[in-house]
């Protein structure tokens, strides 16, 4: 007999193992079948900082999170619907996220006494009643993937091995996922390994089936394509986006890109993204240390590349000497800083917002740079492209705030139209600019401030450069009193006109009558805007705005605060952008601040959005 | 779509100096005159810096390169300094980061003759890290490290080659670091081409900086350069006529190593050196020198017989073995993507992965 199907709106699933356990590939999989077949979705990879930690336990808990819906979404979700346990520690770890109701599939071969008192606990939740209020499936789903694979030479241990790929089919099927992708995925991954590409494919098929046939699950479950702006798209990652918009700044600027980097969690995949991409003249090098990473970048721009370092914080720290010098240079630089949980080593797969006051003022001396930050995976194309344009435009360092959120999550990107990106006009000096033939280095464009970008190479302007102190025009060393004081004021006068060159603040109050204004910046749009619909759909009354430029700030800045009784400024950090927006603007902002290393909630952001609505009545 | 090397394309036929086949070549006939800048050169009376630096300028000319092609990048210290008084480009960066600077810009314009003025201090002590790393990629920059045994810009405080015990501001009772010696450091990170000069002879130095340009990837010279205010006569015993054909071991290629008319070195216990009577040991014995040998064991053997304190210094040309540099690497896996693929299509691309399509 042919089971129900039942239609929902939106799921969310979080997969959830030991980091052994191929939890983020089953996730990934999961996600793409899950865009090609048109839904929108979030996602949140959460994994530990160690590779292998010791199997079993609390600390090797890696899980996958993901939000689809026929609807726009803006957020991996706050809850999940389903959890899959594949051992007692994910169960754990995770089972305090799930609303009563909730369904939980998990991998009885792994309860055992030993497993279960590994993360202490003393009775089988399975069977003691603690589990009461939730659906739970529990299946033996490593058994039955080896019994599924008899007849593979394969060993035992392979074949335990693919009980994620059982799992993966077992959710296909219950969400009538389209299983071409993940099938094309296998052949191509263990195409050299044909017995390993068939249990993986058995397994996968097995995992289906058994959703079909057993009596455990009742009901399918339908979740329509979304109804999003028409266009082509594709599922990417913030990281990917990222490399991305470097590329698309190479092409659009006509400069060759040089990156020079070292690998740190979680910036390391756009490294690795960018070193595949040599057709594109893509130059990557890693190099000894973050320092020589980034100088290496900065002695490419001098040599007219477009010089680019990525990074995260410790990273970010050891940076600042070089980025200083680009800033006194002049020269072009993007440096991205995927932010992560700080100080020190902090939790490095953990995410934050902890740099921005670091990418401001990190640096000795009046030192202005332009900041520019990403809402969302799929922004970070945009974000990286703009700091490009920036950096080539005014000849600056440009620092580009990820995070480790937007690194990892993805989000499905309507792909740009290549023609309609801007074009990067990077104009380098070719002829004297001095009255008597001479060149001289730091005589400004009127309008950008921008000093000539003169490479070696180019007869009749060979100068020299440094971080010593420079006389305004010909760039010769200079320490006289005035002269210092008109370069502090000019180098912070250049970054500031950017403001002129920004799009204004799009603000969103749609009965245009709101009091309170939310304010936010960076990875924390989705949540943000979650809870912004979450409260208007209660009633509520609330303006919404999210900042991409962070220096300098877009020009009516100022002006839209004022509009506004109550501003509230969510952040991950303890009030980096609220201590800005004091200082500059001195209006009072309400800020909201939690530190957990992982996004907000909407639901929490909607309370606190509802509670100052409320304060103000 | 981008340009091969970024900037103006490179043209050119390459100069003779294998270090500088992909620069192009000029016919300019540049005199030393063309190389000096407008800047009032700024090192304390008697500095060894004077010295380095017209030799510096007069060599120039011989390199047939165009002036807007040669960079000097430096980092800080006296002898950073160096880039403002050439007329090239030129990059006075921060403190030890030059060789890092260096390779950007060298790795990405192969178009380029590169070169890092360095100090013991910037160098060998906050710029170790990046020096070994620039030397054993093998990137194509020729690395000046002027040795003066003392911190100069900061006023006498002891440096990475200064003597142990060394009794300057910041070591009253004595320095008690164990100095590095730049040339076994440079060959234990197996560089490629090692050499060594002293800024009182013009011509040593002349030609140990074209043996330099000539090398194609990274080339370091160590040059003792003596600091007349905080550290004067550090390498007196090399430079009194009394002494120093006892105690110099010039190293001509091919030629026996000889001190003066009665020594040589020959092979010695465990693989090193020694310097012996030739009378005694027989002239046959004397090791002929080859700046080719793979292993830099012998070229770092060499470097050995410098102890105790300047016993016998050897200079000129310790090692000068060719591998394929850092930037032709980097540059032919570009060329032959390119060559197997395709220039990349940004379309292309951004489209690559799974893709669906909302009407």
């Amino acid at each position: 007999m042919a089971k129900q199907i039942e239609q929902l709106d939106r799921v969310i699933i979080r997969f959830a193992g030991d980091s052994g356990d191929g939890m983020q590939l089953t996730g990934d999989r999961f996600t793409q079948d899950t865009a090609s077949f048109g839904n929108d979705l979030s996602t949140l990879p959460n994994f530990p900082a160690e590779i292998r930690a010791p199997a079993g336990t609390l600390p090797g808990v890696s899980s996958f999170q993901l939000h689809f819906a026929d609807h726009d979404i803006v957020t991996p979700g706050d809850a999940p619907d389903v959890l899959v346990a594949m051992n007692p520690a994910a169960l754990k770890a995770n089972i305090g996220d799930l609303p009563k109701g909730a369904t939980v599939i998990v991998n009885t071969d792994e309860f055992t006494k030993r497993s279960l008192a590994k993360v202490g606990y003393g009775t089988d939740p399975l069977g003691d009643g603690s589990l009461d209020g939730f659906k739970v499936s529990a299946a033996p789903l490593t058994s039955m993937t080896v019994e599924a694979l008899t007849g593979i030479d394969i060993s035992k241990k392979d074949a335990q091995r693919a009980k994620n790929m059982f799992a993966l089919g077992l959710l296909s099927w219950m969400y009538n996922r389209p299983t071409e992708g993940t099938t094309e995925f296998l052949k191509s991954k263990f195409a050299a390994k044909p017995s390993i590409l068939a249990a993986n494919l058995a397994a996968f098929r097995a995992g289906w089936n058994f959703g079909e046939t057993t009596e455990d699950f009742a009901v399918s479950y339908e979740i329509k394509p979304a109804r999003l702006p028409a266009g082509t798209y594709r599922n990417i990652t913030g990281n990917l986006a990222t490399a991305y918009g470097l590329i698309a700044g190479s092409e659009r600027s006509g400069l060759p890109l040089f990156l020079g980097s070292y690998p740190i969690t979680p910036a390391s995949d756009i490294l690795h993204e960018l070193s595949r991409h040599k057709r594109f003249g893509v130059r990557t090098f890693q190099a000894e240390d973050e320092i020589a990473g980034v100088g290496a970048a900065l002695g490419a721009a001098f040599g007219g590349a477009l010089g680019v370092t990525t990074t995260s914080g410790p990273g970010m720290v050891l940076k600042q000497e070089t980025i200083g010098l680009a800033v006194m240079t002049e020269l072009p630089l993007v440096v991205v800083d995927v932010q992560r949980a700080g100080p020190s080593t902090g939790m490095p797969t953990k995410t934050e917002q902890t740099d921005l006051l670091l990418a401001l003022h990190g640096r000795n001396g009046e030192s202005p740079l332009p900041v520019v930050a990403s809402a969302s995976p799929a922004d970070c194309f945009d974000t990286a492209l703009e700091a490009v344009r920036l950096a080539v435009t005014y000849r600056t360092p440009v620092v580009m705030l990820s995070d480790g959120y937007l690194a990892n999550g993805s989000e499905p990107w309507r792909l740009p139209s290549v023609d309609a990106l801007p074009v990067i006009e990077p104009g380098f000096a070719a002829v004297p600019n001095g009255s008597d033939g001479s060149f001289l280095p730091y005589e400004r464009d009127a309008r950008t401030l921008a000093r000539p970008w003169a490479v070696p190479g180019t007869a009749g302007l060979e100068h020299r450069i440094g971080g010593i102190e420079k006389h305004a025009r010909t760039g010769d060393i200079s320490y006289t009193p005035a002269n210092h004081d008109l370069m502090v004021r000019t180098r912070q006068a250049k970054i500031d006109a950017i403001a002129r060159d920004i799009a204004p603040l799009e603000v969103s109050d749609p009965t245009g009558d709101a009091d309170v204004l939310v304010l936010g910046w960076g990875g924390t749009y989705g949540s943000i805007t979650a809870a912004v619909r979450r409260v208007r759909r209660a009633g509520g009354r609330v303006a919404q705005a999210h900042l991409r430029h962070l220096n300098p700030f877009p020009p009516d800045l100022g002006e839209t605060l004022s509009r506004y009784d109550r501003v509230v400024v969510p952040e991950i950090n303890l009030g980096q952008l609220a201590l800005l927006l004091r200082g500059r603007f001195l209006v009072d902002v309400i800020g909201y601040n939690k530190v957990r290393g992982l996004p907000f909630k909407a639901e929490e952001l909607a309370d606190v959005l509802q509670e100052v609505i409320d304060g103000g009545e | 779509m981008a340009s091969e090397n970024g900037g103006p394309a490179a043209h050119g036929s390459g100069s003779g100096l294998a270090g500088l086949r992909l620069v192009p070549r000029t016919d300019t006939a540049y005199a030393m005159k063309d190389f000096k800048s407008d800047q009032e050169v700024r090192w304390c009376p008697g500095c060894g810096d004077y010295a380095i630096l017209a030799a510096f300028q007069s060599f120039l000319p011989q390199l047939g390169v165009p002036r807007e092609n040669i960079v000097i990048v430096s980092g800080i210290g006296c002898s950073s300094r160096f880039p403002y008084y050439l007329s090239t480009y030129g990059m006075h960066s921060i403190h030890g980061r030059a060789p890092a600077i260096a390779t950007g810009l060298a790795s990405s314009r192969p178009d380029l003759s590169v070169w890092v003025v360095t100090g013991d201090g910037d160098g060998l002590s906050i710029g170790g890290n990046h020096l070994i790393h620039a030397l054993r990629r093998n990137v194509n920059i020729n690395v000046l490290l002027f040795n003066n045994r003392i911190y100069g810009l900061t006023k006498g405080q002891y440096s990475p080659t200064s003597e142990a015990g060394k009794v300057t501001k910041s070591s009253p009772a004595g320095s008690l670091d164990h100095p590095f010696n730049p040339v076994s450091l440079a060959l234990g990170a197996e560089a490629g081409f090692v050499a060594r000069t002293i800024d009182s002879d013009r011509k040593h130095v002349t030609s140990v900086l074209r043996a330099a340009a000539d090398y194609p990837g990274a080339s370091f010279v160590e040059i003792y350069q003596n600091c007349p205010i905080f550290n004067d006569d550090a390498f007196a015993p090399l430079k009194s006529p009394a002494d120093r054909d006892m105690r110099l071991l010039r190293m001509e290629h091919g030629e026996p190593l000889r001190l003066g008319a009665d020594r040589g070195v020959v092979a010695g216990e465990f693989g090193g050196l020694e310097v012996a009577d030739v009378s005694t040991v027989g002239e046959d014995r004397v090791i002929r020198h080859d700046t080719h040998r793979e292993d830099p064991g012998y070229a770092f053997a060499l470097s050995r017989l410098d102890r105790p304190a300047f016993e016998h210094v050897p200079i000129g040309v310790f090692r000068d073995v060719r591998r394929p540099s850092y930037d032709e690497l980097l540059n032919r896996q570009i060329t032959e993507e390119r060559a197997e693929r395709g220039p990349g299509d940004l379309a292309d691309l951004l489209s690559g992965g799974d893709t669906w399509t909302v009407s």
